[in-house]
């Protein structure tokens, strides 16, 4: 099953078992089914539940979180993610403070959407990756999609939790098969944390977002062929806030550590991994944690322009390579 | 106008006038923003709301509290940080949510969020109801909402304080055309009144929020004239003594005088009952 088709089929599942939830975004209606096909069938199967808007980022955000305050639960997606800088002052300043600026704990079953990232050429508006801008904010939970997680129990944990999140969707995920990792790979998922390795102690343990996962196997094949450096690829579901105790555990035996994501340079989700993992493992290490991502750079649309900025097989490589010198 | 109105306009004006003698002495944090003059908007506009209906209030919005409920000690005790706060004191003046009522401190915020709670309330008979200023229609979430709110039938009551000041900039540097025209543009309902009398405000609005309950969204536009500083002592302006206030025009009214003093009286006991409470708690 393509990730697409998991993640439709679990939006299905949420409509269905709660007929107060709602979907609401531009263009979801059939035949057309979202940009992304995502959507696909739903505003069939759930007439009622499923709202076609006006372009109205900001608008469309604070009606989800409106019906979340009443206690609905409420999805709506944002056609590509760099638009949500429009429901920036939705999501930061009413969502996510409502849960507790009002002295007690507001649940607020809010999943805001967010097809991301570049590789399709579609230029600098609608490449990027902006998980960094939502990363400590109060209140708010970002997750990423991931081929090695089941998007039903991620939505249901997203709405279990009752907070507002944001759900990062790398648009190259899409067509790609769900939990497909090819020999002498395997996986295994532990509370929302897929690992990717082969059955030995790992030289380098990187860490990834989901829409990373396909790039950091690529390498981590390289890595084992040409230069038998073995490779664990770790990849939460929740970026933020971030459960560090079990990567803590899989990093301290580690001869090195690499975080690799598709954000550009400066005040990355790496950062604070690297972070948190230098709080807790200093003297540990034997190098500091290692930061792959995409340059400095707005992501152009030419293709032999974008793949010079945007993060590659071969940065998380190098970045491996690097770290273990 | 019944004694409970006067009283309640009383109240008001009363809590507002000790919030800035509190601040002038120094015993209130932060800021805060008066509705001093605008006082008969919430008291009329919530005489026509049921318990189902949601409101949503913004940074003035002390009156939009004490007209919905009869707690001044709640509020108080929010606003100085004190146990028996709405929201323990963590919302202060500009951010309250209790029973269906809610407050934020962004400009043009409330909008799309009342429009998703007239959407959860669509077909149910109850309505959202936000009071906006005049300076709110800057904000482009305004726009994006009423165009929502009259797409999908929304049960939406704007209420709009236009009391021709947004903190210190007068509207016509602020404002292109006017707001009638902005809302016949999404063929929303517009309706312009002045609010000097609490009665006459309610019969005109009884059969139009009437029809709002049936999804048909209508944007209330009340001249009103803002006393007060927007925030504390900033004010800039001259002449704000010659403005007409409705507390001045009743005050030769039968009954005034010995409801104007209860008003007094009761502020004057919440805030000393309030004062020596024990600061509030938190727990995060």
């Amino acid at each position: 099953m393509r990730v697409v088709e998991n993640l439709n089929r679990a939006l299905h599942e949420v409509l269905a078992a709660d007929p107060k939830a709602r979907l609401l975004g531009e263009d979801l209606l059939d035949p057309y089914g979202g940009a992304f096909k995502a959507t696909r069938g739903l505003s069939t199967a759930f007439p009622g539940q499923v709202l076609t808007t006006p372009i109205s980022e900001n608008a469309i955000t604070g009606v989800g979180a409106g019906l979340a305050l009443c206690g609905e639960t409420a999805i709506v997606e944002i056609m590509f993610s760099d638009f949500v800088t429009l429901a920036f002052d939705q999501i930061v300043n009413f969502a996510a403070k409502s849960v507790s600026m009002y002295g007690t704990r507001v649940p607020m079953r809010l999943i805001v959407r967010l097809p991301t990232g570049g590789g399709r050429g579609y230029g600098p508006t609608h490449s990027q990756s902006l998980q960094k801008h939502f990363i400590g904010v109060p209140g708010l939970d970002v997750y990423e999609m991931s081929p090695l997680h089941d998007n039903r129990a991620v939505l249901a944990a997203m709405i279990a939790s009752q907070r507002p999140c944001v759900f990062f969707e790398d648009k190259v995920l899409y067509t790609k098969r769900m939990h497909q990792v090819d020999d002498p790979f395997t996986w295994d998922l532990t509370d929302g944390l897929a690992r990717v390795h082969v059955d030995a102690p790992p030289d380098c343990v990187i860490i990834a977002p989901g829409g990373v996962t396909h790039r950091a196997v690529a390498a981590m094949r390289r890595l084992l062929i040409e230069q038998e450096i073995i490779c664990t690829l770790l990849v939460p579901s929740r970026l933020h806030p971030l459960d560090v105790t079990s990567l803590v555990a899989a990093a301290r035996g580690a001869k090195s550590v690499v975080v690799a994501e598709e954000s550009t340079a400066g005040g990355t989700w790496g950062a604070e991994v690297a972070h948190r993992l230098h709080q807790e493992l200093w003297g540990v290490l034997r190098n500091p944690v290692a930061l792959a991502h995409s340059a400095d750079s707005v992501i152009p649309t030419a293709s032999h322009l974008e793949r010079a900025v945007l993060l590659t097989e071969t940065t998380i490589h190098d970045t491996v390579l690097e770290s273990l010198k | 106008m019944t004694t409970t109105d006067l009283d309640r306009l009383l109240l008001i004006r009363h809590f507002e006038r000790a919030l800035l003698d509190l601040f002038a002495k120094g015993e209130l944090n932060g800021t805060t923003h008066t509705c001093l003059g605008q006082e008969i908007v919430p008291v009329a506009v919530s005489g026509l709301l049921g318990p189902d209906d949601r409101v949503f209030s913004n940074h003035r919005g002390h009156g939009h509290y004490l007209a919905r409920f009869d707690d001044p000690a709640g509020l108080l005790a929010e606003i100085m940080g004190r146990e028996g706060a709405v929201c323990g004191g963590v919302g202060g003046s500009q951010h309250i949510l209790r029973d269906g009522y809610v407050s934020t401190g962004v400009q043009g915020e409330s909008l799309p969020v009342a429009a998703g709670a007239a959407l959860h309330l669509r077909g149910s008979g109850a309505l959202a109801c936000a009071y906006i200023g005049d300076g709110t229609w800057g904000e482009g979430a305004v726009y994006e909402s009423l165009n929502l709110a009259a797409l999908w039938g929304l049960p939406l009551l704007v209420v709009v304080e236009h009391n021709g000041i947004a903190q210190t900039t007068p509207t016509e540097l602020a404002m292109s055309g006017d707001i009638a025209a902005r809302c016949a543009a999404f063929g929303v309902r517009h309706v312009a009144l002045p609010a000097d009398d609490v009665g006459a405000v309610r019969a005109v609005l009884e059969p139009l929020v009437s029809s709002v309950r049936t999804g048909s969204p209508l944007v209330v536009e009340f001249a009103v004239n803002r006393l007060g500083p927007h925030s504390k002592g900033d004010d800039t302006r001259s002449g704000v003594d010659e403005l007409r206030d409705w507390y001045r025009d009743m005050s030769g009214d039968t009954g005034f005088a010995e409801a104007d003093a209860r008003a007094h009286d009761l502020v004057d006991s919440v805030v000393r009952e309030v004062k020596a409470r024990p600061a509030s708690r938190w727990d995060r």
